[in-house]
């Protein structure tokens, strides 16, 4: 940290003042008195080295006078040493010593500050209705129309599916967004690019190189495990995205265990097997066209819904795997991004790009 | 005073640990632990919600049967919320991690004082 040069003027500065009761006059005052002090002690040795030398004079020869004098001369200059070093010192403490001490004062100041909210709202939550209860204001009419009408106006058994993708589906639609554009910062920020005739350039060279000296070299029971288990994974999180209308689970989470399961098949067999299927293009066509489909599909249904028209979108019966109308395309859409913002990151953040 | 402070005893671990992440938040120099307390007063406002949504005695809020039990359910409004906060959360943590990780490029440290002193040497 940089103290800044008017560190007198600073708020800081004359608070201290004003809680020491001193003004800036004060503070120069002393400022000129330490000066005026080293003077004194230069002329006082000044003084001192003269007696010396007049006291040696009348011993030695005249001979020695010209020694003396450089002497005299040195002594002189290493008390105007002496003096720079003085207020050198004094316009130094702030540097020295302001940094740690706002420090400390910052370290406490952020444990109070904290102290305090912690308290504040600890005081708000003993004000908070009692949990549980099936009478609190957060518990209302949405809430029962939700739970009594859900099964029938969305089609989805699931309450949650059914709300965050029928009757809040633009609010999801902003949450798949804001994932894209998460995804789209970290690859400006860390992508390493190719050049323009399509060879690596030598960052992504050393990445690379340096990627491969952590990389498990054909580790035969990751690659054993992850036979048996990617499938599995992958399959898994398939099920979880397939059932979000029926079951716990929907789209991210899926999402988000089949990007799991394809990091690990990256770690056991490496990069190359994976990139025939996730490269950039691949990733740039089946993370858009996804999106796109959400918003003209979302786009569809709210404006049908605005305009009082039929829909034309069978919600099926309750309960089958086809049925509740859009919520399962849309579970497929996010599940997609999801599952390849995930690797996306992942392959970003070790060694900057597929 | 304390009337529901010590009924409401989830809502009250939830704000602790709000005040644990600020705290780490604010007193923390290196960057990564930064990001770390950013991501416990996330995980602490999903508590909140999550706690916010139960009701006694109540199931998850999926119709089993073909007729819906609405006296059966809690609140399914918090876990949608919860769901946005995780996935703006992963967003949010990836974003601050690669700008971490351009920093670290730069300047060869994750201490923010040092960093901020070397830009100013910069200039």
């Amino acid at each position: 940290m940089k103290p800044r040069s008017d560190y007198e003027h600073s708020l800081w500065r004359r608070l201290v003042r004003f809680v020491d009761g001193e003004t800036l006059e004060d503070v120069e005052k002393r400022a000129e008195e330490l000066q005026e002090k080293s003077a004194k002690s230069q002329v006082e040795a000044d003084i001192r080295s003269e007696q010396i030398l007049e006291e040696e004079e009348d011993e030695e020869d005249k001979d020695n006078r010209e020694e003396k004098e450089n002497r005299k001369r040195e002594l002189e200059k290493a008390h105007e040493k002496e003096a720079a070093a003085m207020l050198e010192k004094y316009k130094n403490w702030p540097k020295e010593h302001g940094v740690k001490i706002f420090g400390r004062l910052y370290a406490v100041m952020a444990v109070v500050l904290c102290l305090i909210i912690i308290v504040t709202l600890l005081v708000t939550v003993s004000y908070l209705p009692e949990f549980g209860q099936p009478d609190n204001p957060n518990n209302n009419e949405v809430v029962r129309r939700y739970n009594a009408d859900g099964l029938e106006e969305t089609g989805a058994t699931n309450a949650v599916a059914g709300m965050i993708l029928d009757y809040r589906a633009f609010d999801t639609l902003g949450e798949s967004h804001v994932l894209f554009v998460a995804a789209c910062c970290v690859m400006i920020l860390l992508r390493l690019e190719l050049t323009k005739d399509g060879k690596p350039t030598d960052k992504k060279r050393a990445s690379e190189e340096n990627d491969r000296l952590y990389e498990p070299k054909n580790d035969k029971i990751l690659q054993g495990s992850a036979k048996i288990l990617v499938p599995v994974i992958i399959l898994f999180g398939i099920y979880v995205i397939l059932n979000g209308h029926l079951s716990p689970g929907g789209g991210f989470s899926g999402g988000a265990i089949i990007g799991a399961g394809l990091i690990l098949y990256l770690n056991a067999f490496g990069f190359e097997k994976t990139t025939r299927i996730m490269n950039r293009k691949n990733y740039a066509v089946i993370s858009v066209v996804p999106l796109l489909f959400y918003a003209m599909a979302k786009g569809y249904s709210f404006f049908t819904g605005a305009n009082h028209l039929e829909s034309g979108i069978p919600k099926g019966t309750p309960g089958a795997i086809l049925s509740a109308g859009l919520i399962l395309p849309l579970n497929i859409c996010v599940g997609i991004v999801v599952a390849c913002t995930m690797y996306n990151f992942y392959t970003l953040f070790r060694k900057g790009g597929m | 005073m304390l009337g529901n402070l010590f009924a409401n005893y989830y809502e009250a671990v939830s704000i602790i640990l709000f005040g644990i992440g600020f705290t780490t938040l604010l007193l923390n120099r290196n960057m990564i632990k930064k990001i770390m307390g950013l991501n416990i007063m996330d995980t602490a406002i999903y508590l909140f919600l999550a706690a916010k949504g139960y009701i006694y005695g109540r199931k998850v809020p999926i119709v089993s049967g073909t007729v819906p039990e609405p006296e059966n359910y809690i609140n399914p409004i918090p876990s949608g919320l919860v769901l946005t906060g995780i996935v703006v959360s992963v967003s949010v943590t990836a974003v601050m991690l690669s700008l971490t990780i351009r920093l670290y490029r730069r300047y060869k440290t994750l201490d923010i004082d040092e960093i901020t002193r070397l830009v100013k040497e910069e200039k």
